[in-house]
C-alpha cells in the first residue's frame, strides 16, 4: 500500500470506475503555437513583411548585427524589431538609438518567444507594412527552435568565440535555421575555430543551410548579409506583387462579366 | 528547457477536450515525446504535476511513451528510424536525413470521467 501515490486504493478506484471512459486523441502540444504562428504569418503576408527569426546563444552578437543592419537600412526600407530578453528594456534602447521601432518583450521566466507573444507585439507596430521586421529572439539555442513565430526564416547567429562543434552540440537549432551567420570573424585569429569543419558540421545536420561570414564590429562580410536580406525581401515582394495582380485579374474579369 | 510552456499548453488541450467531448476530470494521460522534441520526461512530469494543481488534470497520472523518429533520406529516399540528426542513412550512408516525426509531443490517449 503506497499512500503517497495512492496506487493501491482499490476501493475507490473501483467505485470512480463505471463512469470513467478512456479516449483516444492526437493532439500536439505545439498546435497551440503553430495556431498562433500561422495568423502572425497571414498578417505578415497581407502586410509584405519579411520577418526573420534571429536566435543565438547569449551574447553571439545579435543585437550588435541588427544595430549595424538597421543604420544601413534605415531611410531606405521600412525597419523594426521586436526584441525578447527574460529582463530588461536594454537591448530595446539601443535599438531605438538607431532610430528605429523596437518593442520589447520580458518572458520573465521564459526561455523562448512564442507565437501568440509576438501577435501582441504587433499591436506596437500596427503601422508596419512593405518592410522587414527582426525578432531577436532570447539568447538560447535550444528552445526556440521548436516554436514557429510566424517568421520566413530563422537565423541563427553564431560567434568564433562558442566553438565551431557548436551545431553538432544544438542540432535542433541549425537544422531549423536557413541561415547561419558566423559572427565576430575578426577575432579569428586569437580563437581555436575551424570555420570550415564549423560549416560542415552544420551542413550534416541542414544540407541546405546557407552560410554568411561577417564581423558587424569591423564590417567584413556585412554587404553580403545585407544583399542577402535584399534578395530576401525583393522576392517576398514579387511573390506578393503577383498575387495581388492574380486578385485583381480576377476582380476585373468577375466585373467585366457582370 | 520548456516543459512549463508545453504543460500549460497541455492543459489548455484537455479544458477544450473536456468541452468538445463532455468530461470534467482527466485522470490518466498518455503522451508521446519524440527524442528530437528537445523536451526531458523528468522536467516534464514535474512541470505537470505543477501546472495541473486546481485544473482538471490535478492528481492525473501522466504516461510518457517515449517514440523514435523517422527520417527520409534526400539521396536514395529510404525512409528509416533514427536516434539523432547525425544518423546516416541505413541504405546509403548519406547524411543529413529530412526528419519526418520524433520533435514533437502529442496526447495520444486519456482516462475521463
Amino acid at each position: 500500500m503506497c499512500g503517497t501515490c495512492g496506487c493501491h486504493q482499490p476501493a475507490e478506484k473501483e467505485a470512480g470506475q463505471s463512469q470513467r471512459r478512456r479516449l483516444e486523441v492526437d493532439l500536439d502540444l505545439f498546435s497551440l503555437n503553430n495556431r498562433y504562428a500561422q495568423t502572425n504569418r497571414e498578417y505578415f503576408a497581407r502586410n509584405s513583411l519579411l520577418v526573420l527569426n534571429l536566435v543565438s546563444s547569449p551574447g553571439a552578437g545579435k543585437t550588435r548585427l541588427l544595430e549595424e543592419t538597421l543604420k544601413s537600412q534605415l531611410g531606405r526600407i521600412e525597419v523594426a524589431v521586436i526584441e525578447g530578453d527574460q529582463q530588461t528594456r536594454q537591448d530595446a534602447n539601443r535599438i531605438e538609438a538607431t532610430g528605429a521601432h523596437a518593442v520589447q518583450i520580458n518572458t520573465g521566466t521564459g526561455c523562448h518567444l512564442d507565437a501568440h507573444m509576438v501577435g501582441h507585439a504587433m499591436e506596437d507596430l500596427g503601422a508596419l507594412r512593405n518592410g522587414i521586421l527582426y525578432i531577436e529572439n532570447v539568447g538560447n539555442l535550444v528552445c526556440p527552435a521548436n516554436f514557429d513565430l510566424g517568421e520566413a526564416a530563422k537565423v541563427v547567429i553564431l560567434s568564433v568565440t562558442e566553438g565551431d562543434d557548436k551545431p553538432l552540440k544544438y542540432p535542433d537549432m541549425f537544422a531549423a535555421s536557413r541561415l547561419m551567420v558566423i559572427n565576430k570573424t575578426d577575432l579569428l585569429p586569437h580563437v581555436d575555430f575551424d570555420v570550415e569543419r564549423c560549416i560542415e558540421y552544420a551542413r550534416r545536420i541542414n544540407p541546405s543551410i546557407e552560410v554568411i561570414q561577417l564581423s558587424a564590429t569591423t564590417g567584413e562580410g556585412l554587404p553580403e548579409w545585407l544583399d542577402w536580406l535584399e534578395g530576401e525581401y525583393q522576392s517576398l515582394v514579387e511573390t506578393r506583387i503577383g498575387h495581388l495582380q492574380q486578385e485583381l485579374d480576377e476582380l476585373r474579369a468577375q466585373l467585366e462579366q457582370g | 528547457m520548456h516543459e512549463l510552456s508545453l504543460c500549460r499548453s497541455l492543459i489548455k488541450q484537455l479544458e477544450m477536450q473536456a468541452q468538445q467531448q463532455g468530461f470534467s476530470r482527466v485522470h490518466e494521460i498518455w503522451l508521446e515525446v519524440g527524442p528530437m522534441s528537445a523536451v526531458m520526461p523528468k522536467s516534464l512530469e514535474f512541470a505537470f504535476s505543477a501546472c495541473s494543481r486546481g485544473t482538471l488534470a490535478d492528481g492525473a497520472t501522466l504516461h510518457i511513451v517515449e517514440q523514435p523518429a523517422r527520417a527520409r533520406c534526400g539521396v536514395c529516399g529510404e525512409i528509416c528510424t533514427v536516434s539523432s540528426r547525425f544518423d546516416p542513412c541505413p541504405n546509403c550512408a548519406a547524411e543529413g536525413l529530412a526528419l519526418l516525426s520524433g520533435d514533437g509531443v502529442a496526447i495520444k490517449e486519456l482516462e475521463v470521467e
